[in-house]
C-alpha cells in the first residue's frame, strides 16, 4: 500500500518542514545560511560518533550539532578570523572527519549515501516519536520567544538597550537551530538540509507583509515541497531527499512570478 | 524659547553616573577619566571633532559598551530610548514601520500612531521600513524611542541631514519632550551652532572631558576655544535663539517625496 509506505516518511518530512519554516526565516534575515550548512556538517560526526559508541542516532546527532553550536557561537566573538572564513574550516573539517570517522567503523555497514543525500525512507516510528516531540519543542520556544528573537535579528544594539538579553536569546537561536539540523539529517542529509531552511523562507518573502507571516508561509511551502519531493520520488523513483529540494526550488521559481506583498 | 523656558529642577538623583570611567579597545585608549552624571529635566550635549570617542561614551551610557575600567551606576529601574544615528535592516525581513515600533513597546496601535506623528511621521505608519529614506528612519527610530517614555532619552548626532528649520523643530520637540516626560536627554552632535542654543549642558571630549558646564561657560572656556578654533559658536557666548515661527520635521532635505514647509 502507498499510504503505509509513505505515511512515515511524510509524517517524518512535515515534522522539518513545519520547523524549518521560521527557522529558515531567521537564516535568511540573519544570513547565517552558511552557519546551517557547518551545523549539518557537523551532524555527520555526530552520527559517526553514535554508531562507534552504539548510541541512539538522534540523541548522539542532538548533542555532537548543541556542542557544535556552541562552540561556533564562543569562536565568533574572536577577532582573528573572519567569521565565514572560520566556518569554512570548520564545517569542511568536520564533514571530513565524519566521513573517515564512518568509513573506519569496522563491523557496521552504514549507508553514506543516505547520511549526506537523506533516506527518509527508512524512519522508524521511534524516528517520528522523535521528531514531532523536538518539533514541537522548537516551536513552543519560537513562539515564547517570538518578540525577543525578531529584535536582535532587526538591530542587536536597539534590543540590547530596549533590556533584552542578547547573547541569550541568540545562544537559544542557535540551540534551537542545531536541534533542527540534527532532526533533519535523515529526511534530506547533511548536504541538502540548508536548502530546505532557506528555499521555502525565500519563497515565502514575496507572498508576506510581515515577519509572522513569513515564517508561517514558510512552513507551508515547505510541507508542499516535502509532498511533491515524495510524490515525485514515489512516481519517477527518484532519491527522496534531492526529489525535496527540487520541489522546493520549483516552489520558489513558482514564487518569483507573484507580485510583491510589501 | 531657549532664553525663556523655565530652568529644569534637578534636584533628584542621577539618572546615570560615570566615575573614572576609561574604555580601551586593544592598546588604544579612547576614553579615560570620565566623571559624568545624567539628570532628569535636563539636556546634555556631548560634543567633540571626529574620534574623540563621543560614540563610544555614548555606549558606554547605553549599557552596550563595557568600560575597561571605572564604575558606571544606573538608577534602579532606568528606562533608555535611544535614537542610533541609522540602523540598516535587511531587505529579506518584511517589516512595516508599525511592526517596527511594536518590536520596541508591545502595546496599542493608538500610542504607536501618536510617537510617529509626535516625531512627524505618521504618514509612514503602513510603509516598508527598507522604503525609508535616511531621514525618514531617523525620525521613525525617534518615534521608537519615545514611544518607550524613556528615562533618558539618547540621541546620536540627530540633526544629521536635516535643514536649520528642521533642526529647529527637532530641538523644540527635544524640549518639549523633556519638559512632558520630564527625562534627561543626551545628544551627541558635532554641529556645534544649534546645539549650543538648544542645550541646557555641554560637555566637551576629546578622549577625555576638556570641560563641561552651560554653553556660554563652555563656549567661553580656553579648552573648547583650543578644540574649535575660530568655529562661529565660539564667538556665540551669549547667542540667542530667536523663535518667531513654526517649522515641522519636515523641512529635511532628503525627504523629497514629502517635502513641505508649514511657514
Amino acid at each position: 500500500m502507498i499510504i503505509e509506505l509513505l505515511l512515515l516518511p511524510l509524517l517524518a518530512g512535515l515534522a522539518v518542514a513545519t520547523v524549518a519554516g521560521p527557522m529558515g526565516a531567521f537564516v535568511v534575515w540573519r544570513r547565517m545560511a552558511f552557519f546551517g550548512d557547518t551545523l549539518a556538517h557537523g551532524a555527520l560526526l555526530g552520527a559517526a560518533f553514535g554508531l562507534a559508541f552504539g548510541l541512539a542516532l538522534y540523541p548522539a546527532v542532538v548533542l555532537c550539532c548543541l556542542v557544535l553550536a556552541l562552540t561556533l557561537v564562543a569562536l565568533q566573538q574572536q577577532q582573528i578570523i573572519a567569521s565565514d572564513t572560520l566556518l569554512g574550516i570548520v564545517a569542511h573539517t568536520t564533514l571530513a572527519l565524519g566521513v573517515i570517522a564512518i568509513s573506519l567503523l569496522p563491523s557496521v555497514q552504514v549507508d553514506l549515501f543516505g547520511f549526506l543525500f537523506g533516506d527518509l525512507l527508512a524512519v522508524s516510528g521511534r524516528d517520528i516519536v522523535w521528531l514531532w516531540s523536538g518539533a514541537l519543542v522548537i516551536l513552543l520556544l519560537t513562539a515564547l520567544n517570538w518578540r525577543r528573537l525578531l529584535s536582535i535579528t532587526v538591530n542587536e544594539e536597539l534590543a540590547r538597550v530596549e533590556g533584552i538579553n542578547v547573547a541569550a536569546t541568540r545562544t537559544l537561536l542557535m540551540l534551537m537551530l542545531a536541534l533542527l539540523i540534527a532532526g533533519a539529517i535523515r529526511t534530506v542529509g547533511v548536504l541538502l538540509i540548508t536548502s530546505l531552511l532557506i528555499i521555502p523562507a525565500a519563497s515565502a518573502r514575496r507572498l508576506s507583509r510581515t515577519p509572522a507571516q513569513m515564517a508561517m508561509l514558510a512552513s507551508l511551502l515547505g510541507a508542499f515541497a516535502v509532498i511533491g519531493g515524495l510524490a515525485l520520488s514515489w512516481f519517477a523513483d527518484t532519491p527522496v531527499g534531492p526529489s525535496i529540494v527540487v520541489a522546493a526550488a520549483s516552489i520558489f521559481v513558482l514564487s518569483l512570478l507573484a507580485p510583491r506583498a510589501a | 524659547m531657549a532664553a525663556t523656558r523655565p530652568v529644569p529642577d534637578t534636584t533628584d538623583a542621577p539618572l546615570i553616573a560615570l566615575h573614572d570611567v576609561a574604555v580601551r579597545f586593544g592598546q588604544q585608549e579612547v576614553l579615560s577619566d570620565i566623571h559624568l552624571s545624567l539628570h532628569g529635566g535636563r539636556i546634555t550635549t556631548l560634543i567633540g571633532p571626529n574620534g574623540a570617542g563621543k560614540s563610544t561614551l555614548a555606549r558606554v551610557i547605553l549599557g552596550i559598551v563595557p568600560p575597561s575600567r571605572g564604575r558606571v551606576t544606573r538608577r534602579a529601574g532606568l528606562r533608555i530610548g535611544y535614537m542610533p544615528q541609522r540602523i540598516k535592516i535587511d531587505d529579506s525581513l518584511p517589516l512595516t514601520v508599525d511592526g517596527f515600533l511594536a518590536l520596541g513597546m508591545a502595546g496599542a496601535t493608538r500610542a504607536r500612531r501618536d510617537a510617529l506623528s509626535r516625531a512627524g511621521v505618521a504618514h509612514l505608519r503602513r510603509r516598508a521600513v527598507q522604503a525609508l529614506s535616511g531621514g525618514e528612519m531617523q525620525r521613525v527610530l525617534l518615534a521608537r524611542a519615545l514611544l518607550r517614555k524613556p528615562d533618558l532619552l539618547v540621541l546620536d548626532e540627530p540633526a544629521q541631514g536635516v535643514d536649520v528649520a528642521g533642526q529647529d523643530a527637532l530641538y523644540g520637540l527635544l524640549a518639549e519632550v523633556r519638559d512632558e516626560l520630564r527625562c534627561g536627554i543626551l545628544l551627541i552632535s558635532h554641529d556645534l551652532h544649534l546645539v549650543m542654543a538648544a542645550t541646557d549642558d555641554v560637555v566637551c571630549l576629546h578622549h577625555h572631558i576638556c570641560c563641561s558646564g552651560t554653553p556660554e561657560a563652555v563656549s567661553r572656556d580656553p579648552a573648547f576655544r583650543d578644540m574649535f578654533p575660530g568655529h562661529p559658536a565660539t564667538n556665540l557666548a551669549l547667542y540667542t535663539h530667536e523663535h518667531d515661527h513654526e517649522h515641522d520635521l519636515h523641512g529635511d532635505v532628503d525627504c523629497a517625496e514629502h517635502h513641505h514647509h508649514d511657514h
